[in-house]
């Protein structure tokens, strides 16, 4: 089956239009990225998704689900987002431990609470001792964790990642991006990323689409974007753009 | 050839409810009339080195150096009117966000305006001029109409142009870039790069190039220092970057990823071998 | 002490309860910094101290009058002089306190959070709740305070309770106001993006995460207004339609004191310093109170 099935996607804000005619599949299980500069309108296509953009025209839906166009309390269980800012996504008065119990209130998740967190903060290598920590005591690579690890709570199969690590140092980065793809691993996740950063697209995804102005332009393997095998002339300016002389 | 400019033993101390904490640690450099370019993550000290050099670093921080000489000038004996005088035209700076570093309420050429003027006396006509210029001499095509745009009536590269043409149009001897294209899209970096680059070079300018790209800096500069935690940790010359000899330098090396990615995993720093 | 110091400062608390405490402690400790701010802390305890313990401050009875005593001035047995009924006014200023502090506390009591919910659910719905809301905020808005004080004690009749509710009915649109500017800052907020997506209901999202958010601007706004309520009340005391006779309320006595006030200015004036003071030490502590915790500025350690 698959995880996400999206044609025709037209989305609006407001009068003007973000995106057109968008269409492509993510499976079960598949790590699938959306890349593109930004105005390209892919952080768009995310919101739509999840709902946090109503106004669109098309069809999406998820696994098998057709999607509405509003935020649905069920599908909160089936997919989660990631977003791009470790400073603004949780909340400045709110305990690690408050961010994470809340969806289990939420939604009547019974058992206990306390250690479903405990083993949540294991799980995306949070030591203990941050739990009961406010977000301004927290470093931006820690608060990334706190997200992930608020994402996963519910224990959703999908989850949509908005460039999740292109606020953080690169050291920092490179723990994420580790973590991401572990847990992918383990608890066989779908991810839907949005990023304009070619090389971490090589590392976490398995297929990916080019997006400019609103459109899809190309969809492609991973294997062919770093062999630089992609063929439509904005893809390969992208990845010339993205080369490093130490990666020559 | 007395270099550019001379730093001995800078450091710059914040007064925290922990004690005093430095967060430049006492670091040396020289500089001629070269592109140098200063590497960090978030908390390295590298803007602060910046800022300390043109002493914009107001109270409660503290700048201190043994020498801290530009072109001769000491710059830590100077009165705030004589550093009035030697910022903008004689060290001038960039900085990252042109949302956040252009003045929302004056057009485009008012600004740029402002900035000649802060150092010269011209005539209406002359500044007129020099202004449509210094957007010609920054890849603008349409000077005369983007000069009576508002900042937030251009897309970000232009942005970061204008900022360039304000920055250089005093002709200043020392450019500070701080992370000057961080927050463009990597079609327009590569263009705003090679404006900064050719303005560097045609007026013989010294570049101090902040940043935390790695790959950028070495692709940019002809020195490279890394910077961890407010101390320089590596200073090697651009070309020889691979063969870093600091394990934090080697390490942020191995951690960024490449395009053609065929790791599992990325290696991450591993900081007690040198953590302070 | 120095235990539970460590324990407030505790850079990883075991609690929820601890962690909450600390975030107070390290306020409470900025607070200190201030010396506005704690001159502005002092004179407001001292204003609950002198209200709670009044018969203990008050050298005689406020409503004891002594025709034989009229209008002495200031001496040993009467730190304040006597009014036209030879009344003390030092134990009339101590027992006016009370009821200063009674209507600056009911006021804000009821004012305050009727202004909260209603600027919270007007940002956060927007619309035509927003439309609605607002334009009855703004009718009362365009109002002078005062004025619209006076109208409605003249309507309920002259009182102390009525002179509360209404200059609580005056004071509740701008702390909606208030409310309504912190929650359109919010409301697009990541934080609350993401909170919505898990399928929080409306009800949950402004009470559980908005709201705490506007509170900290709302404490500053009571408190500085504190100075504003406590002259309103005196305004509405001074025309006779506030506290009423034999009570002291320090407005009321400003007024009888017009008539002396070339020859006993005391009887006029010593309640004005109260009212002086008092505003003072709400202004200060408020200004405080907003260095503090404005999120900028009190969350960096």
């Amino acid at each position: 089956m698959s995880a996400i099935v999206i044609d025709n996607l037209d989305v609006s804000y407001g009068e003007t239009k973000v995106t057109r005619g968008i269409g492509f599949t993510v499976a079960e299980g598949e790590s699938f990225a959306l890349v593109g500069e930004s105005g390209s309108g892919k952080t768009t296509v995310l919101k739509a998704i999840a709902g946090l953009a109503r106004t669109w025209t098309g069809s999406i839906s998820v696994f098998g689900q057709p999607r509405g166009h509003g935020i649905d309390r069920g599908f909160a269980r089936q997919c989660q987002m990631v977003f791009q800012d470790p400073y603004g996504s949780l909340h400045p008065r709110k305990t690690v431990d408050a961010v994470l119990s809340e969806p289990l209130a939420i939604h009547g998740v019974g058992g206990d609470h306390g250690k479903r967190v405990e083993d949540m903060l294991d799980a995306v290598g949070l030591d203990r001792k941050f739990r009961f920590r406010f977000p301004h005591q927290l470093s931006g690579g820690q608060r990334q964790r706190v997200a992930i690890a608020r994402a996963l709570m519910l224990e959703p199969k999908l989850l949509l990642l908005d460039e999740p690590t292109s606020a953080l140092d690169v050291s920092v980065q490179a723990e994420i991006l580790n973590l991401l793809k572990r847990l992918r691993r383990e608890q066989g996740l779908t991810y839907l990323m949005v990023t304009h950063n070619l090389p971490v697209v090589s590392f976490l995804c398995d297929r990916l689409a080019v997006m400019r102005h609103g459109k899809v332009v190309e969809i492609a393997d991973v294997g062919q974007l770093k062999r630089g095998e992609l063929v439509n002339p904005y893809s390969r300016e992208l990845i010339e753009l993205s080369a490093t002389p130490s990666q020559t | 050839m007395t270099n550019l400019l001379e730093v001995r033993n800078l450091r710059v101390t914040f007064p925290t409810a922990r004690g005093p904490v430095d967060v430049v640690k006492g670091i040396s450099f020289s500089l001629g009339r070269e592109r140098l370019g200063i590497v960090g993550e978030s908390g390295s000290g590298k803007s602060m080195t910046g800022r300390s050099i043109l002493r914009l670093i107001r109270a409660p921080g503290r700048v201190t150096a043994e020498r801290l000489d530009f072109d001769g000038v000491d710059l830590l004996r100077q009165s705030e009117k004589q550093l009035r005088a030697i910022r903008g035209a004689r060290i001038s700076m960039i900085m990252q966000d042109p949302k956040f570093s252009l003045n929302p309420v004056m057009t485009i050429g008012a600004q740029i305006a402002e900035a000649l003027l802060t150092h010269q006396r011209l005539g209406r006509g002359d500044i007129r001029q020099r202004v449509h210029a210094m957007l010609e001499s920054v890849r603008i095509a349409d000077p005369e109409r983007v000069a009576k745009l508002y900042p937030h009536e251009v897309s970000g590269g232009m942005g970061q142009r204008v900022m360039i043409a304000m920055m250089l149009i005093p002709e200043p001897d020392l450019l500070i870039a701080d992370e000057p294209t961080s927050a463009l899209d990597v079609s327009v970096q590569a263009q705003v790069l090679d404006i900064i680059d050719d303005l560097v070079k045609r007026k013989g300018m010294g570049l101090i190039f902040i940043s935390h790209d790695l790959n950028l800096v070495s692709s940019y500069c002809d020195r490279i220092l890394v910077m961890y935690a407010g101390s320089v940790v590596e200073e090697c010359v651009a070309g020889e970057l691979q063969n870093a000899k600091h394990p934090y330098t080697q390490g942020l090396l191995a951690a960024i990823p490449r395009l053609n990615e065929t790791r599992d995993e990325l290696p991450v720093l591993d900081r007690s071998g040198w953590a302070a | 002490m120095a235990s539970t110091r460590d324990w407030l400062l505790d850079d990883s608390p075991s609690s929820r309860l601890q962690a909450r405490m600390g975030r107070g402690y390290r306020v409470f400790r900025s607070l200190l910094g201030n010396p506005l701010a704690v001159l502005g802390a002092i004179i407001v305890i001292g204003l609950i101290v002198m209200a709670v313990f009044a018969p203990l401050f008050a050298t005689h009875s406020p409503t004891a009058q002594n025709l034989s005593m009229r209008l002495m001035p200031p001496s040993g047995e009467n730190w304040m002089g006597t009014d036209e009924l030879g009344r003390d006014i030092w134990s009339r200023v101590v027992f006016g306190s009370q009821i200063t502090l009674v209507i600056v506390l009911l006021v804000a009591v009821l004012a305050a959070p009727v202004g909260l919910v209603v600027g919270a659910v007007s940002g956060y719905f927007g619309g035509w709740v927003d439309r609605i809301l607002m334009g009855i905020t703004d009718i009362f808005l365009s109002m002078p305070k005062l004025i619209l004080a006076l109208a409605f004690v003249a309507a309920l009749g002259p009182g102390i309770q009525n002179a509360i509710i209404a200059i609580a009915i005056a004071t509740w649109p701008s702390y909606a106001r208030i409310a309504r500017a912190e929650t359109l800052t919010i409301r697009n907020s990541e934080f609350i993006s993401a909170v919505e997506l898990q399928g929080a209901s409306r009800l949950r999202v402004i009470v559980a995460h908005i709201l705490p958010l506007c509170t900290s601007s709302m404490i500053v706004r009571v408190t500085l207004d504190m100075a504003g309520i406590i002259l309103t009340a005196a305004g509405l005391g001074f025309i006779g339609l506030g506290a009423q006779p034999p009570l002291p309320e320090w407005g009321a006595m400003i007024s009888r004191g017009r008539s002396f006030i070339l020859d006993q200015w005391w009887v006029a004036t010593m309640p004005g310093f109260a009212i002086v003071i008092v505003s003072l030490g709400f202004c200060f502590l408020g200004d405080g109170l907003r260095d503090v915790l404005d999120p900028k500025h009190g969350e960096r350690q």
